[in-house]
């Protein structure tokens, strides 16, 4: 029926060969499942190679105190307590056991002076809790995680873009999919899906994000009937970099401030201590990317609209040696030596808190047979990450969707693939070729990242929101028409093209999420409504396709067990 | 703004040219930035493979002014501003499309080679003394820049025997790992061809990473090779220890 198509059979299809997509499959595999990895990119490149600062666990080698109750109540408060209890409590149990995993499995991780794991300081964090290597933890990562991988004899589908998922009755039965290489068509038929596609940072034009983060994932699972959770909590990083524009949005690690790097305005102010006196430039994420959002508002900025961070008090050797990449990035792409003057710093783009719902378990979607792990899923970050609990939440949730995903295979028989679907799939890749080109998807997104950036940004407003709605409706209608020239082969255009739809659905999911949350909590800042809400703290924004309309309701929030409550209010660690 | 003009490689396996495009220069650009400049406004289809534009991910490699680059760690204002800027693909590897190559031999080396195995009964220890040689050679980010100028795969086309400076670098990392219990000795000297390595250093040259490929991995895998297989007094010495080596 498809000898049309070049077909693939697995078990188990993950979408997406970042640090969930790579542990989900090492997991499939040793569960005996046959695996396919499909990934946009060459296998090591995903968007886990940027991940600087390190992997949050509570293995105490550096702060004896530590254990996964303190990381348990620090993620919590740091997500505002809407996190889901459960998530959090499995993750601060199981991120050790995962790590020691990866060293196992060839990691080099930076040494304590008896020879463990070192840990270092982060925001948020109570204790030295992130394991890292110098600042590049996540290439670390995903180097050991694609060796392993390789070894167990992975099938890594690379430069393969999935545009729609295929179901049979209620249940998913594939994906359609179309090679970057030559434009051909590829069908891959498998009894489960584990996603793994990340966030959703290019939607936005001043992001720390790779060309990657285009929230496929989401946008492909919402398409099949998937529901989305807490879409408005989207992460703007503080510090990125602000100059020259070519670089604008490029992350500086965390791990500045880990270390002991300081925050000033132009005044020379450590400003920080208007906004959380006692963290200072250690407090949550949120917090400090508003505090230089209004610093700079307020005309304390630095020269091109940011803040000075400087880690220059710190000996050079040291500088060196603990942030070498950003010792680097500054001086060949900046003309900054930071061992001896002050970089230039500003909110990015980081990271999408929402995304799949998804069960604290086994990771599974609400559409049976889909699963979902890493960013591309919501529920353990709450309102706001902590970092360093990210690469976390890879390691554990990608293992756990792996298993769940395998699991399931196992019970199921082959599903069918419907004809209709993969036509469909055909048709909206290619009729794009018939058009006449003028608007083209490049001048769409550039539209749709600055309708993002001013509209629904780090501070928002009913009448903005309201305003980004009816312009992502626009551009919806644009990208209807718009052409693009040239053929299939490796063709940019044509791959943007496919990646609109997806930053389109969600775009719209993020506006009307952050429109319905009257409150501010976490990442989530609404000039109209400044304070944080009781009511609104016991409820999740759900979203589900309803036809072709996006429908929003609110879902209350998991209580948790009384233990974890008495656990939550003990006047211990970071403080809300 | 100030503009310059790009000659960039179109074409695919069947061959191609350079064409002319107009870009204008702002601070800080980078050739990478001026790429996506071509792609949004004259050249839609203009294929480039990239990933981060931070360094990171080692996908966009390319030749810039005929220097083997990350387009996206090269400064527009380190070259020359007065004459063409003139982008190919890497050579070393057969063109799909205008600057993206067919890199997968690389991913068909790195299956031969063994992947870490721990010694029997390992205490999870290290100092970081130790750790420190082998961390530098974890830094490689993979843009395949050191295989593309390595002369035995540029100018002779050994793809099949040799396994090229990022593989030696990938060896020695398992190899110098302070708990790794298996050799790779025969593997580099049989299946990698370590031999055709002659140490011209031109990897060391373009890693973007500065990792000392030739002095701190390939030299002391050669130093490995000849001693596990043509020394004879080392080896009775092992055999007698019983300690591991690569024919057994």
């Amino acid at each position: 029926m498809n000898g049309k198509y070049e077909t693939h059979e697995h078990d188990v299809l993950v979408i997406g060969a970042g640090g969930a997509g790579l542990r989900a499959a090492i997991e499939a595999l040793a569960q005996g499942a046959s695996v396919g990895v499909v990934s946009k990119s060459l296998l090591g490149k995903a968007h886990t190679v940027m991940a600087e600062g390190g992997i949050a666990a509570a293995m105490a080698n550096v702060d004896a105190a530590d254990d996964w109750r303190t990381h348990f109540r620090d993620t919590m408060r740091g997500g505002k307590l809407l996190n889901h209890w459960r998530m959090a409590q499995i993750h601060a149990h199981e991120a050790g056991d995962r790590v020691r995993e990866l060293e196992q499995w060839g990691a080099l991780f930076d040494r304590t002076e008896d020879g463990r794991i070192l840990q270092r300081a982060f925001g948020g964090h109570s204790f030295k809790r992130l394991c890292h290597v110098g600042d590049r933890t996540g290439l670390e990562m995903i180097r050991t995680l694609q060796d392993r991988g390789v070894q167990m004899g992975i099938d890594v589908y690379m430069e393969c873009t999935v545009t729609r998922l295929l179901t049979d009755g209620d249940r998913v039965a594939g994906a359609f999919a179309y090679w970057r290489e030559n434009g051909r068509f590829v069908v891959f038929k498998a009894k489960s899906i584990v996603l793994a596609t990340g966030g959703i940072g290019k939607a936005y034009p001043v992001t720390s994000n790779s060309w990657e983060y285009t929230g496929d994932g989401m946008a492909l699972a919402y398409a099949t009937g998937a529901e989305l959770m807490d879409m408005e909590f989207v992460q703007f990083h503080p510090t990125g970099m602000v100059w020259p524009p070519g670089v604008q949005g490029l992350l500086v690690t965390e791990a500045v401030r880990g270390e002991g790097g300081l925050l000033r305005n132009k005044l020379g102010e450590r400003f920080m201590q208007r906004y959380d006196p006692q963290r200072m430039e250690l407090s949550t994420r949120d917090v400090v990317a508003r505090a230089i959002y209004t610093e700079v508002r307020e005309g304390r900025g630095s020269e091109h609209g940011g803040a000075f961070l400087d880690i220059s008090h710190k000996p050079a050797e040291y500088v060196k040696r603990k942030l070498p990449s950003m010792y680097h990035q500054f001086l060949e792409l900046a003309d900054v030596d930071i061992t001896r003057s002050a970089m230039e710093v500003g909110p990015t783009c980081h990271y999408m808190m929402g995304g799949l719902r998804v069960d604290p378990e086994t990771a599974a979607c609400t559409v049976p047979g889909l699963f979902a792990a890493g960013e591309v899923a919501a529920g353990l970050h709450g309102a706001n990450r902590l970092g360093g609990n990210s690469l976390s939440d890879l390691l554990v949730f990608g293992r756990r969707a792996g298993f769940a995903a395998a699991e399931y295979a196992k019970k199921q028989s082959w599903p069918a693939l419907d004809p209709a679907e993969i036509a469909q799939g055909e048709g909206e890749m290619l009729c794009v070729f018939e058009r006449q080109a003028g608007d083209t998807p490049y001048a769409v997104h550039a539209d749709l990242q600055q309708l993002m950036q001013n509209l629904v940004g780090i501070f928002r407003t009913e009448e903005d929101l309201k305003s980004a709605l009816t312009g992502i409706e626009r551009l919806k209608d644009r990208m209807g028409r718009v052409g693009v020239p040239g053929t299939r082969m490796f063709n940019p255009g044509w791959h943007l093209y496919a990646d609109m739809k997806s930053m389109l659905a969600i775009a719209e999911a993020v506006t009307r999420s952050a429109l319905a949350r009257k409150e501010s909590r976490g990442a989530h800042s609404r000039l109209d409504y400044p304070k944080t809400d009781a009511t609104w703290g016991e409820q999740n924004n759900i979203i589900r396709r309803h036809g072709s309309e996006m429908v929003l309701e609110q879902s209350p929030v998991p209580k948790m067990p009384a233990e974890l409550q008495t656990l939550l209010a003990e006047e211990k660690g970071a403080g809300a | 703004m100030p503009e310059v003009t790009l000659k960039i490689f179109r074409g695919d396996r069947e061959g191609g040219q350079t064409a002319d495009y107009q870009v204008p220069v702002s601070p800080g650009m980078v050739v990478l930035d001026a790429l996506h400049y071509v792609q949004k406004h004259l050249a839609p289809d203009l294929a480039v493979r990239w990933n981060c534009k931070a360094g990171r991910c080692g996908s966009c490699s390319a030749e810039v002014n005929g220097r083997p680059r990350l387009t996206c760690k090269t400064r527009m204002d380190s070259l020359p501003g007065d004459r063409p800027v003139t982008i190919l693909p890497m050579k070393s590897f057969p063109v799909i499309k205008d600057l993206v190559t067919d890199v997968s031999w690389n991913y068909k080396v790195n299956k031969k080679i063994p992947g870490f195995k721990p010694r029997p009964k390992t205490e999870w220890k290290m100092r970081q003394e130790d750790v420190d040689r082998v961390q530098e050679f974890r830094k490689c980010i993979e843009c395949f820049l050191c295989q593309n100028v390595c002369h035995v795969l540029r100018d002779h086309g050994k793809h099949e025997q040799f396994g090229g400076p990022r593989f030696f670098v990938r060896v020695a990392a398992l190899e110098m790992h302070p708990l790794d219990g298996i050799s790779r000795a025969a593997l580099l000297k049989n299946e990698l061809g370590l031999g055709f390595c002659n140490i011209t250093k031109c990897c060391t040259e373009v890693c973007p990473e500065e990792i000392h490929i030739t002095d701190n991995a390939i030299i002391p895998m050669k130093e490995r090779v000849v001693d596990e297989f043509y020394d004879p007094v080392l080896k009775l010495v092992r055999r007698i220890r019983g300690e591991k080596s690569a024919r057994e």
